[in-house]
C-alpha cells in the first residue's frame, strides 16, 4: 500500500524526523495562501503514487504567491506523466507546499526489506535525490549497507558508523544517529515495506531536514493499522483494481483485448505468458485466489467485462481440490448476470471436468473449451481475429 | 526415499480446528498421510474426527510423537505458529498461511535459521510425496509417483507442471512448493540441495517465477554441484514493471527480478528452461534424454557464467 509524500512526511515528523515546513493544498487558492505564508518563495509538490515527479513537471519553485495559484491552476486535474507512471500518467488532486531550503548537502537513506537476508537492510548513500539503482550500478562504493539483526535491532553504534560514513561529524553525526534510529523504528512500528528519505539535507544552517519521503507500508499488516484505510486516495488507483480489492482478487489492468481470470499468481502470469505467445494481447491480470470459489469468480467476471477494452474472456481455472462443475456454475451465472455475449475460452482442470464441460456447452453462452493450456489460448485467440 | 517427507512422517496440524484447516487435514489423511494430532490453543482435550486436539506442539509432540507440523493458522497468529514449532524441536514445519505480515517473518525466520526445525513456506501449497504422504492443499490425482523433484516458487503453476509431468509419464519423488512471499524459510537451493543427495531423485523440475533474485542464485548453485539434469520454467515474461502480480514476492522492482535475466542465468548454468507454459513436461523429458549418455555435462564450459558474475548479482 502507498501512500503520498505528504503522508509519509507526516508519519516521520510524528518519529521526531526533521521535515521543511509545509501545508497540504487541494485548491489553486489554499495553494497560494500557503505559499504566503512561507513568505512567497517556497516549493509546489504534485502529490501522486509515483516517484520522477521533477522530470515530469511536479515540482516546481516559485517566488510570489500569485505565480503558486497560477502553477497550482496549471497542475490540478492535470495528468502527470513521470517515467514512473507509465504513458497514461497520474491525476493530480492533492498539492504540497513547502518552505524553501537552503541545501550544504544530499543524502539518500532508506529502510527495506531484503529478501535474500530475510533482514531489514538501511541504505545510505553519500549522493542524494537521484535514482539509487543509478548509483548502484555507476559507484558502489558510495552505498552502505547494512542488514539489521532482528534481534538486536538498529544500534547506536552501527547508525554512527553509517553517519561517519557519510562523511558527517560533530552535532550533526549524531542528529543522524537519531534520526537512522527512529526511522528503523518507525518502520518496525508501521509495518513499513519502504520507509525512503531522499534526499536527506544538511541546510546551510546546519540542519537535518528530510527534504523528500516516500513510504509503502507491507499489505498484509494494513489490518493492524486501522488508519491506514482513510490514509488511500482513491483518485491515484485504478477504479477496477479498487473493486477488486473489496473483493480480494489481484488484478492488474494491461492493455490488450483478452480479458483473463485465472486462479492463481504464478498460473496467471503463466497465462499471461502463454496468450502473448499466441498473438493474443491480455487485457488484465486477474487472480481469483488458489482456492477459486464461486463468490470471486462471479465478482472476478464482472470487473472483468467492466472493461470496455475486453472482446473475449479467458478463463484458467485449475480447480485441484475445487469442483469444476461449481465454478462451471458460477461462470455461467455471472455471465448471464452481465449479459456477457462475447466468445468465452475455458479450461479448467480438477475434479468433476466433464460435468463443467457438459454444463457450460449447454448454457447458451458463446463458450469453447480448451483441453489444455496451449489449446485454450490457441482458441480464444483464433476467436478473437474470427470476430474482427 | 523421497525428501522431508514420507510414510513414516508423523504429522501435528496446527490450527486444525479452524474451515480450512479441517478440510485439508481431512483431505490428506484420505490421501494415507499419517496425521496423529492437531493443536488449537484453549481446545486442548477434544477430538476432531477422531484426532486428539491440544492447546500447544510440546504437548501435541509428547503424547503423539510427531515429527512434522502443517500450519493452517491464520495470519494474526501464524508467524507465532511457526516460532512454536521450532520451540518444540520438529523436523519440519510446513506452513500454508498466506498473507503473514513481514515484520513477523522477519523474526520468524531468524529464529527458525537458529533451530533444528526445517520450513517450507510460508503462502505456499506444501509439500507431497505422491503415494506415500501428502502434505498441503494440493490435489493428489496429478501426482504419480516417480523419480523427478519439483520445488516451485508457485501454487496452480505446479499443479500445471506436475500434470504435465505425469501426463508424459514422468512421475515425482517429491514436490515442494517453497511459497510466493518475499521471506519463506526453505529456498530454491536448500531444495535442490537435497534432491541432489535423494537417491530415489534422477531429475529437477524447478518453477520460478518475478522478482528477486532466488532463481539466478539457484542457477550458480546448480553450476556448481547439481549432479542431475534440472529444467525449469519462469512465470512473467510479459509481466509489467513495478506491479505486483498477485504474490507479494512477484515484483520487479529497480531493473531486478526480470524474468529474461532469470531465464538466461539458468540456461548458461546448464538449466534446459521451458519456452512456453505449454511445454514444461517436454523440458523435462528433453533434460533426461540429454543426460543420459555423460551423467555430467563438464564439457560445456560455462564461461558466460562465472563464479564472480554469480556474486555480482548476489549483492547488487
Amino acid at each position: 500500500m502507498n501512500i503520498h509524500e505528504y503522508q509519509a512526511k507526516e508519519i516521520l515528523n510524528s518519529y521526531g524526523i526533521p521535515v521543511p515546513r509545509n501545508r497540504v493544498a487541494i485548491t489553486a487558492d489554499q495553494v497560494e495562501r500557503a505559499a504566503k505564508e512561507m513568505g512567497g518563495h517556497c516549493v509546489i509538490k504534485a502529490q501522486i503514487y509515483a516517484g520522477g515527479r521533477g522530470k515530469g513537471g511536479g515540482v516546481k519553485i516559485v517566488h510570489h504567491p500569485e505565480q503558486a495559484n497560477d502553477i497550482a491552476k496549471e497542475l490540478f486535474g492535470k495528468k502527470l506523466v513521470t517515467p514512473q507512471t507509465g504513458p497514461d500518467g497520474l491525476r493530480v488532486r492533492r498539492i504540497l507546499i513547502e518552505e524553501a531550503i537552503e541545501i550544504a548537502r544530499e543524502f539518500y537513506l532508506s529502510i527495506t526489506l531484503d529478501r535474500e537476508t530475510s533482514r531489514y537492510c538501511l541504505i545510505a548513500s553519500a549522493e542524494g535525490g537521484v535514482e539509487i539503482e543509478e548509483v548502484a550500478r555507476k559507484s558502489p562504493e558510495k552505498i552502505h549497507m547494512l542488514y539489521i539483526d532482528p534481534f538486536t535491532g538498529l544500534r547506536p553504534f552501527q547508525a554512527r558508523k553509517i553517519a561517519l560514513a557519510l562523511g558527517l561529524s560533530g552535532v550533526v553525526c549524531e542528529d543522524c544517529v537519531e534520526l537512522l534510529l527512529n526511522l528503523y523504528k518507525c518502520t518496525l512500528e508501521k509495518d513499513c515495506f519502504l520507509a525512503e528519505i531522499n534526499p536527506l539535507v544538511v541546510t546551510k544552517a546546519g540542519w537535518l531536514l528530510a527534504m523528500d519521503a516516500k513510504m509503502s507500508f507491507d499489505d498484509n499488516a494494513v489490518y493492524r493499522h486501522r488508519e491506514y484505510q482513510d490514509m488511500v486516495d482513491y483518485s491515484q488507483l485504478d477504479p477496477l483494481e479498487i473493486t477488486a480489492g473489496k473483493y480480494d482478487l489481484a488484478y492488474i489492468k494491461l492493455s490488450g483485448n483478452i480479458g483473463c481470470m485465472v486462479n492463481g499468481a504464478g498460473l496467471a502470469m503463466a497465462t499471461l505468458d502463454v496468450l502473448k505467445e499466441f498473438g493474443g494481447e491480455p487485457a488484465n491480470f486477474l487472480d481469483v485466489g488458489g482456492g477459486a470459489t464461486r463468490e470471486k469468480v462471479t465478482e472476478a467476471f464482472k470487473i472483468i467485462l467492466e472493461d470496455s477494452d475486453v472482446k473475449g474472456v479467458f478463463v484458467n481455472i485449475f480447480g485441484g481440490i475445487m469442483r469444476c462443475d461449481v465454478i462451471a456454475q458460477g461462470i455461467i451465472e455471472a455471465a448471464n448476470e452481465v449479459r456477457c455475449a462475447l466468445p468465452i475460452v475455458v479450461r479448467m482442470d480438477g475434479s468433476h471436468v466433464e460435468e463443467g464441460k457438459t454444463l457450460l456447452m449447454e448454457s447458451g453462452l458463446n463458450v469453447q473449451i480448451g483441453e489444455n493450456l496451449g489449446d485454450g489460448a490457441d482458441k480464444i485467440v483464433k476467436m478473437l481475429g474470427q470476430g474482427g | 526415499m523421497s525428501i522431508l517427507i514420507d510414510r513414516n512422517s508423523r504429522i501435528v496440524v496446527q490450527g486444525i480446528t479452524g474451515r480450512s484447516g479441517l478440510f485439508h487435514t481431512q483431505q490428506c489423511r484420505a490421501y494415507g498421510t499419517n496425521i496423529v494430532a492437531g493443536v488449537t490453543p484453549g481446545k486442548g482435550g477434544i477430538h476432531i474426527d477422531g484426532i486428539p486436539v491440544f492447546n500447544t506442539v510440546q504437548e501435541a509432540v509428547r503424547y503423539t510423537k510427531a515429527n512434522v507440523s502443517m500450519i493452517f493458522v491464520p495470519p494474526p497468529g501464524a508467524a507465532d505458529a511457526i516460532l512454536e514449532t521450532c520451540d518444540a524441536g520438529l523436523d519440519l514445519a510446513v506452513c500454508i498461511t498466506e498473507g503473514i505480515p513481514v515484520k513477523d517473518m522477519v523474526l520468524a525466520y531468524a529464529v527458525q535459521k537458529q533451530s533444528r526445525t526445517r520450513l517450507v513456506g510460508p503462502n505456499c501449497p506444501g509439500v507431497i510425496t505422491p503415494g506415500q504422504c501428502k502434505l498441503g492443499i494440493m490435489p493428489s490425482y496429478i501426482h504419480k509417483p516417480g523419480k523427478i523433484g519439483v520445488v516451485s516458487r508457485s501454487g496452480t503453476l505446479t499443479y500445471e507442471a506436475v500434470k504435465q509431468l505425469t501426463d508424459i509419464g514422468l512421475g515425482q519423488s517429491t514436490c515442494v512448493g517453497i511459497g510466493g512471499d518475499p521471506i519463506i524459510g526453505m529456498k530454491f537451493i536448500d531444495v535442490l540441495e537435497l534432491f541432489n543427495n535423494d537417491p530415489d531423485t534422477e531429475g529437477v523440475f524447478m518453477i520460478g517465477e518475478i522478482g528477486g533474485g532466488a532463481e539466478e542464485e539457484a542457477a550458480c548453485w546448480i553450476r556448481e554441484n547439481m549432479k542431475k539434469p534440472v529444467a525449469a520454467f519462469i512465470a512473467g515474461v510479459t509481466a509489467p514493471k513495478g506491479k505486483r502480480m498477485g504474490h507479494a514476492g512477484a515484483i520487479i522492482t529497480g531493473g531486478k527480478g526480470k524474468a529474461e535475466d532469470k531465464i538466461r542465468m539458468l540456461g548458461e548454468c546448464g538449466v534446459t528452461v521451458a519456452t512456453s507454459p505449454t511445454q514444461m513436461g517436454h523440458a523435462m523429458l528433453e533434460a533426461m534424454s540429454a543426460s543420459k549418455p555423460a551423467p555430467k555435462k563438464p564439457g560445456r564450459e560455462p564461461a558466460a557464467c562465472s563464479a564472480r558474475k554469480c556474486k555480482t548479482i548476489k549483492s547488487d
